[in-house]
């Protein structure tokens, strides 16, 4: 009972502070959600077992909060001491009462008529520094909100995007810094990593992802191409205090499908960027799909553990890459640890020791097109894998589908889209899913879970013996985390395409994701 | 989404004044279309485009949506193009139109007896939402297939069914794919249908008599997908080739009007 009146008090709208060091150590309150993943390792695990595997089956409903939108709605909600911040498409903010779903205030941004978005004006969370919000937004600015109000402290302009710039990623609090990514790859961008300074909106650093003249990685890339290298870095990364290393994913050079005009492996596209938070210097970067002309980006939440690999504890960085490769690389020295499939693929005979692919012939872009496995949305996408401490497996949501691949030409102009080529479904072939239990440092399968169709949805696991995961015809579900049997379900009516986050409310434990148009928070 | 089409449009009107060399608009439609719609564009799996009105399209700037964004719920995707690739596919599928089409033999008063006595086509087909749910609704059909397409569909009913899908299955939807399903019950019962709808839990299915079946599949111990197959009988042998072309008079002439 007192617990439950300390927890009734905090979870009145207070200031919130939150630090870094607060991120750094989140597993200390549970009760929050307070970055994109849950922590810095990109685990997204909840510590909390109210809801475990012997009371899942009574999780009900508690609120929904429905937005007036018909973008995606893809966030993932920060929850700061009894308060829950969530984006809106487009470019929205809204504080909303964990308790009763209640709004306390909302940013509404006016977008231009003219942005530019590949798939949707969407936008995937906020980060939060103090009591200051950070949010993206699909006209390519970085703003500051007052966590009290919503009120702005500051706008900044990160790029233009009259030119293919947008920003649909949750941007990533480390130290006094917000470190924000970029959309565009289908835009001919030139792609870049920024840090700004969470006060004043200063530009730190730009880590270019093209490199230019003069720089290591330019000669990879055929005579003036890396101008629309794109490369661009719209997923949260993860960040190492001890090894003061941040981990972001890359995206597909430009043009996405017609490799021609960009002759070289087109560095740092497809790749994974060990970059030092404080000086934007590069530390390592490995490239999963050198040359890519399939747009299997590596935007991925790169997952961080210390693990045992064959006989000797090593800090290692996870992917399950869009191409359909799980990897184990060092996250110190970018080494190649492992790599193995996880969804089907027919493009690459194998990884060689280095964990460059082993290509097989004639399975690039055609004009009468061409099918490869996995088809242009990858054996996974942008959506959250988790890793559960507690059982040792890392989850993907995984994707079977194939997809023919049509080689277009590849003519640029500044803000038109440039993809050089296209993409159908496969006839007589129906896509499907799984959620997948890899043995972490292994990439052995150890159970799956099957799906319908291809998700599009990321995965929560949690201290209560819990996978929670969601599928396009609308179900929000729950899995043993040990075995894959399904323990709950409930029909949501809308297609889940978020990834879940849990947190407490009045000391008791919820669990919420957006379905369609809507955020739904359910508890026991 | 709207403001994405009027900007494909006004590209699309630009290009179109610096008039496309015409065999660049052939190349296109042979690389991206003629897979469903046929090389000479007079359907397939696709919709016939060489008639002088298209029903969906009007007017190019229909067209030019339809080809841009795709058409949701159908099989049709959505295909990328530049302002210049849009304009010559366009006065391509013009083209087609303005080709002489197929002389029609038969007499279409005569296939609509055929249709609504011999075959007791409207048991499983409906025509203006008059007839049965377990086979594609007629209503347009005349508009939508070519004589060529009808014919063999009606003597081989498995050379051309829907079953392609969106490769962007985002939205709750499974097209009107009359997949046959058997499926068989934990207590051994047995039931055959077209599948209405279908998720990770459950399936709906349409039997014979027109009955929505739903089951959550924990409830299943067998769910079978007859995959190409359709469950409309051949009617090579029920027809003479009289009759045949009357009845595909009859159906050609259905254009969805009243």
């Amino acid at each position: 009972m007192r617990v439950r009146a300390i927890a009734a008090l905090l979870s009145f709208p207070l200031v919130a502070q939150v630090t870094s060091e607060r991120i750094r150590n989140s597993a200390r309150e549970p009760g929050n959600w307070l970055t994109y993943s849950g922590n810095y390792r990109g685990y997204r695990y909840s510590p909390l077992d109210q809801i475990n595997t012997q009371n899942v089956a009574r999780l009900k409903p508690v609120w929904m909060y429905q937005i007036n939108d018909l973008n995606q709605f893809e966030t993932t909600p920060l929850v700061v001491d009894g308060v829950v911040y969530i984006s809106e498409p487009p470019s929205n903010a809204t504080a909303l009462d964990a308790r009763t779903g209640r709004p306390l205030w909302a940013y509404r941004r006016t977008m231009p008529p003219d942005v530019r978005v590949c798939c949707g004006q969407v936008n995937r969370g906020l980060a939060i520094s103090g009591d200051t919000l950070f949010l993206g937004t699909i006209d390519a600015h970085l703003v500051a909100l007052d966590a009290r109000t919503g009120h702005v402290r500051w706008d900044i302009v990160v790029a233009d995007y009259r030119t293919g710039y947008s920003i649909t990623v949750a941007p990533l609090v480390v130290k006094e810094r917000v470190i924000v990514g970029i959309s565009g790859g289908e835009y001919g961008i030139r792609g870049f990593l920024d840090a700004y300074d969470a006060g004043t909106g200063t530009r730190n650093w730009r880590f270019w992802t093209v490199p230019g003249p003069g720089e290591p990685g330019h000669e990879t890339w055929a005579g003036e191409s890396w101008k629309t290298g794109s490369a661009p870095t719209w997923v949260t990364g993860s960040y190492d205090p001890e090894l003061n290393l941040l981990y972001w994913g890359t995206g597909n050079p430009g043009p996405n499908y017609n490799g021609e005009p960009r002759e070289g492996d087109n560095l740092y596209a497809n790749s994974l960027l060990a970059i030092n938070p404080d000086s934007g210097g590069l530390k390592w970067h490995f490239q999963f799909t050198p040359h890519d002309v399939h747009d299997w980006d590596a935007n991925h939440v790169p997952v961080l553990v210390d693990a045992m690999v064959r006989g000797k504890l090593r800090k290692v960085v996870a992917v399950a890459n869009r191409n359909s490769f799980y990897y184990l690389l060092d996250r110190a020295t970018g080494e190649f640890l492992l790599g193995k499939s996880y969804a089907q693929q027919t493009w690459a005979k194998g990884l060689d020791d280095r964990g460059r692919p082993i290509l097989l012939p004639g399975k690039s872009p055609s004009l009468a097109g061409t099918m490869v496995y996995p088809g242009l949305h990858g054996g996974t996408n942008w959506f959250s894998p988790s890793y559960s401490p507690q059982t040792d497996l890392f989850y993907v949501a995984a994707r079977e589908e194939a997809t023919s691949f049509y080689l277009g030409l590849p003519e640029y102009h500044a803000g038109s889209f440039f993809t050089a080529g296209g993409f159908r479904g496969i006839t007589g072939l129906e896509p499907s899913g799984a959620v997948r239990a890899l043995e972490l440092e292994s990439g052995q399968k150890i159970w799956e879970f099957p799906l319908h169709s291809p998700p599009w949805t990321g995965l929560l696991s949690t201290a209560g013996g819990l996978v929670f995961g969601g599928t396009n015809e609308g179900h929000f579900f729950a899995l043993d985390a040990k075995s894959g049997r399904p323990l709950w379900r409930f029909p949501t009516g809308g297609p889940l395409q978020a990834n879940p986050i849990s947190f407490l409310c009045d000391g008791r434990q919820l669990v919420a994701t957006t379905a369609g148009h809507a955020l739904l928070v359910f508890g026991e | 989404m709207r403001k994405l089409a009027i900007l494909a449009w006004l590209g699309f009107r630009c290009a179109a004044q610096n008039q496309p060399a015409p065999d660049a608009g052939e190349k296109l439609f042979l690389a991206h279309c003629a897979v469903c719609h046929g090389p000479k564009g007079d359907g397939g799996k696709g919709t016939n485009l060489a008639q002088p009105r298209l029903p969906r399209a009007p007017d190019d700037e229909a067209l030019a949506r339809i080809i841009s964004f795709g058409i949701p719920g159908t099989e049709m995707p959505l295909t990328r193009m530049t302002p210049q690739q849009l304009a010559s596919v366009i006065a391509h599928v013009r083209s087609l139109g303005r080709m002489p089409g197929e002389t029609l033999i038969g007499d279409a008063q005569r296939g609509a007896a055929l249709y609504r006595d011999k075959a007791n086509c409207a048991q499983c087909h409906a025509i203006h939402g008059r007839g049965g749910t377990l086979g594609p609704e007629l209503t347009g059909i005349g508009a939508r297939r070519s004589p060529s397409y009808l014919r063999d569909s009606l003597t081989d009913p498995d050379a051309a069914i829907p079953d392609s899908f969106s490769s962007y299955k985002k939205i709750t939807l499974i097209p009107d794919n009359f997949l046959q399903v058997r499926v068989v019950t934990e207590d051994g019962r047995q039931l055959t249908g077209a599948r209405v709808n279908e998720d990770t839990f459950s399936i709906q299915i349409r039997d014979a008599a027109g009955r929505i079946q739903s089951f959550f599949k924990e409830e299943l111990r067998e769910v079978h997908k007859d995959w190409g197959k359709s469950p409309m009988p051949s009617y090579r042998d029920v027809f003479s080739r009289t009759e045949l072309e009357d009845v595909v008079a009859y159906l050609v002439s259905l254009r969805g009007d009243q």
